[in-house]
């Protein structure tokens, strides 16, 4: 027995009318219900505003904005592995090293042995779901916890690195492969705002626009809906309102990111993945209670072996890209990127005992770790105490969302 | 006068949009045992919580006195220390420390920080002889059984110097044996003068112990019955719990036996981690279209261990023997393989095996058929909910929508979760481990209906149950289990519970003897 009675605990009893006020009183309630969600948007935004005063002016600048997405993509990119990882109730502690380790194979693919460049891409991800299945096979059919794997991948693959690199560093690397990590789309136009950019932005707002509306329709259809309509016209505006402010100023600078359709597409197709997909359903399934969903039928331990060769593929997209990007294959590349991708992941609201979490969530949990490096660099702020914050901001946001929590759930 | 030991006055307790509790009024006489009783969600665990500092003071309305004086329990500790100890339905005991490190736990018999083991230990034997256990107090808790764990439980309560004790569900999941004996043990408390309240859903343990009956009713107190005074029957008691007149316990229904859809033959398995211990030994089972057939067992004869075996090997190890599905044989080494084979196993344990608490009911109810709900892998979300709505509306789930979270429903809500997640899988044979478990006398009666419509389409039901009048209200045939041989099968038209007793422990006389 729980102990807090909701109406529908008491079974017979008369469930009270639903509260009655005005659509601004109901919308403040909503959001209570909902702080740990709205609490992450409004908390990026604070943040986003804050530096936006403190640096007059220089945060969204619209080189800076190009930059920022350039610099977080491959977090961003390893994040939305990892957020399925954990919701799975497992960790992946080796995506640093894996980063490293593709990173040079790329790098002895296309200098040393002269593959094209698209070629060497393609075996790289292949390279990467092996390193998966590597780890995927020890975690799911040998039953060994993923952190010892994955600690155990992790200074694994970090020598492998150095052994296929032979103690050197690769540098430089053809140019259409650099462009996945730090060029533009062609772009149209001398001057004023870059039309294709403008184009793109206007039709993910649309596309946002006409999905939002129809998901509503359809949980008005099944009574499903709670989100009071003044709330989900708010986020609704300003979610496109963000999206647009985005295009223009890439528009006015460079461009589209290549990287940021690369990332878009991955946003959109996950979370597809993860709400829509029977695999998707089943890692939520598994990290809420696994012995449940073994007795269910659920093929747990498939489950949890695709998922991490989904992530050993992830992973390898984001040593690519960050390879990319740096131009330049080293064994000290990617050190440290899966604490800040499961930071990311925490941040993004997801539960450290699995089962909760989405990918939407991660991205702009990401986004605020990004935002806070980025913020804190133009400020002048020293290293060791941007490393000193950004504890402070994840203790914070796992403190927030446990409180929240207990406040709501009384068990 | 009598000698009131505690009064609670004009209880209110409100969460966030309900009034869990209004007004609720309770007197305990010292020295008596004293029934609370309502349906699953009435407030009966609430009040407790009340009473025990669980919720603090000032977090409700109204009074609660004890021994004369009013008393403010901000804390568990503060309710402790004035003698009023809860003991919870899930047992707080920690599996891997010693039955005297979890007596003494948080109370630990200790100078100057160093624990005295020797006087730990011998403690806590003089307690275990008081609650009558013989087993060794440096015993692990994971190596004794469920009913012994409870005794301990009352064993670390007496350590405290209790002098009002609170049972939320004490026997919920205790076979008969365990829960004879725990209320024997009440009744002695009792003589040496420790008021229990006990709260149960088993009428026939209230009638047999409690002196007077406290009966709560959507968070309000109905009315006290005194049990010693006169003729209180339990239908008496069901009356004001459910505030109506309930005919009868046992919905009828006239059964079509058809074809022989399930046969187990020679089912052997063994003990998973002590692979020489032999938990079933030749078991042989039948099951027909339509025929609902009971499995009486007490606890540890391996109703559950060859349940689980024959459902996918989700327990045991070295499984022999041959299932035969409409006289074909079929393999199901794993879960997949047996459902895929018609076959479904409602566990006895919800809330650890059947559901995943922290998701919504459309996705619980969907969870081990999302296959028929997806094309290419690919969920279709509008069908979902339509599926659990329709469940919703037919098994009776009573929850805003299907996008509630199952962790919040009731305890015969949840069920009715489970159950419609293997309806919705549509297996031939579905075998429900203590469908009724935790379940108050209404939605009982709802989850009968439940079965005989699942046998009125065809399908082979297996119930295990620990309560005999449950499976001679509902089954066909009932298959005796005693220390995991099956000893008799027994047509319900020459079953009785004594009849059934005796089966049930044959093979543990003639294994004694």
């Amino acid at each position: 027995m729980t102990s807090t009675l909701t109406p529908e605990q008491r079974g017979a009893a008369p469930v009270p009318p639903a509260p009655q006020g005005n659509p601004v009183a109901r919308a403040a309630r909503y959001l209570r219900s909902q702080l740990s969600q709205t609490g992450l948007f409004l908390a990026l935004i604070v943040i986003v505003l804050f530096f936006q005063i403190t640096t007059a002016g220089v945060t969204l600048q619209p080189d800076n904005v190009s930059n920022l997405i350039n610099q977080n993509s491959y977090i961003l990119i390893l994040a939305v592995g990892m957020v399925m990882v954990i919701i799975a109730g497992h960790i992946d502690l080796s995506v640093g090293s894996v980063v490293a380790f593709i990173g040079a194979v790329a790098g002895v693919m296309i200098t040393r042995w002269g593959l094209p460049w698209p070629l060497a891409i393609v075996l790289c991800l292949v390279l990467g779901a092996i390193v998966g299945a590597w780890q995927g096979f020890w975690v799911a059919y040998f039953g060994i916890p993923a952190f010892i794997v994955t600690l155990a991948g992790m200074l694994l693959f970090r020598g492998l690195a150095q052994v296929v690199l032979g103690g050197t560093q690769i540098s430089p690397f053809p140019d259409g492969f650099r462009a996945i990590g730090s060029g533009f789309l062609p772009a149209f136009g001398t001057t004023g705002y870059e039309p294709l950019t403008m184009i793109l932005g206007t039709l993910a707002s649309l596309a946002i626009i006409g999905t939002q509306l129809r998901q509503r329709r359809v949980r008005k259809k099944y009574d499903l809906e709670d989100e009071p309509l003044v709330w989900f016209l708010v986020k609704l505006v300003f979610t496109v309102a963000l999206v647009m402010l985005v295009t223009v100023l890439l528009a006015s600078y460079n461009g589209t990111p290549i990287v940021l359709l690369i990332l878009g597409a991955l946003v959109v197709i996950y979370t597809l993945v993860m709400g829509r997909t029977v695999f998707g359903r089943h890692i939520y399934a598994i990290g809420g209670n696994l012995a449940a969903a073994q007795l269910s039928g659920v093929k747990t331990k498939r489950t949890t072996f695709l998922l991490f060769v989904n992530m050993g593929v992830i992973a390898a997209l984001g040593g690519l890209v960050f390879t990319a990007q740096l131009n330049l294959a080293s064994p000290v590349n990617g050190n440290g990127f899966e604490l800040d991708a499961i930071s990311a992941v925490f941040i993004g609201g997801a539960a450290v005992t699995g089962g909760i979490g989405t990918v939407p969530g991660a991205i702009i949990g990401g986004l605020i770790i990004g935002i806070l490096n980025n913020g804190m660099s133009i400020l002048n702020v020293g290293i060791d105490v941007q490393q000193v914050i950004k504890g402070l901001v994840l203790l914070a946001a796992v403190a927030f969302d446990i409180y929240n929590k207990r406040r709501s759930g009384g068990r | 006068m009598a000698d009131t030991i505690l009064e609670m006055r004009g209880i209110t307790k409100t969460f966030p949009g309900v009034k869990a509790l209004q007004d609720v009024t309770l007197q305990v006489e010292r020295g008596t045992v004293h029934a609370i009783c309502g349906e699953n969600g009435a407030g009966k665990s609430t009040l407790m919580k009340v009473l025990s500092g669980v919720y603090p003071a000032g977090t409700f309305d109204g009074d609660i006195l004890l021994e004369g004086s009013p008393v403010e329990f901000r804390s568990i500790n503060d309710s402790e220390a004035a003698g009023v100890v809860i003991i919870h339905q899930e047992l707080a005991l920690s599996p891997y420390l010693s039955i005297a490190e979890n007596i003494y736990l948080g109370n630990e018999q200790a100078r100057g920080g160093i624990i005295d083991w020797n006087r730990t230990n011998l403690e806590a034997g003089k307690l275990l002889r008081r609650v009558g256990l013989k087993d060794n107090p440096i015993t692990k808790i994971v190596d004794i059984g469920v009913g012994k764990q409870q005794l301990v439980e009352i064993a670390k309560a007496l350590s405290k110097e209790v002098k009002l004790l609170i049972l939320d569900e004490p026997t919920a999941a205790l076979n008969d044996d365990d829960s004879a004996h725990l209320l024997d043990l009440i009744s002695q408390l009792r003589e040496e003068g420790i008021t229990s309240i006990i709260i149960s859903h088993k009428l026939n343990e209230i009638e047999a112990i409690a002196d007077k009956v406290t009966i709560i009713r959507d968070g309000r107190t109905i009315e006290t019955l005194d049990l010693k005074a006169g003729e209180v029957s339990e239908e008496r008691i069901i009356k004001g719990m459910v505030g109506r007149d309930l005919e009868s316990r046992y919905p009828d229904h006239e059964s079509h036996i058809g074809e022989e859809l399930l046969r187990i033959e020679d089912w052997n398995v063994f003990h998973p981690v002590d692979r020489s211990r032999q938990i079933v030994f030749d078991a042989n089972l039948v099951v027909r279209a339509g025929e609902i057939v009971g499995i009486a067992g007490l606890m540890g004869a391996g109703r559950t261990e060859l349940a689980m075996s024959v459902f996918g090997h989700s327990y045991g190890s070295n499984i022999s023997g041959h299932v035969y599905k409409r006289g074909r044989e079929i393999k199901v080494n794993t879960v997949a393989q047996a459902v895929d084979n018609g076959i479904a196993y409602a566990t006895e344990d919800r809330k650890r095996y059947g559901l995943n608490l922290i998701d919504d009911i459309k996705r619980n109810i969907s969870g081990s058929a999302l296959g028929k709900l997806a094309t290419w892998g690919v969920v279709n979300g509008n069908k979902e909910t339509t599926v659990a709505n329709e469940y919703r509306k037919s098994m009776n789930i009573k929850a805003p929508t299907v996008a509630a979270i199952t962790g919040k429903l009731s305890g015969g809500n949840q069920q009715k979760v489970v159950l419609s997640k293997w309806m919705y899988a549509d297996p031939d044979v579905l075998i429900l481990d203590e469908p009724t478990r935790g379940i108050d006398v209404g939605a009982k009666y709802e989850i009968y209906t439940i079965i005989n419509r699942l046998a009125d389409q065809g399908k082979g039901v297996i119930v295990i149950s620990s309560e005999l009048p449950e499976l001679l209200g509902i089954c066909d045939r009932i298959y005796t289990l005693s220390e995991g041989h099956i000893t008799a099968d027994v047509p319900r038209s020459e079953a009785t519970p004594e009849h059934l007793m005796q089966y049930m422990t044959t093979y543990r006389e003639t294994t004694e003897a």
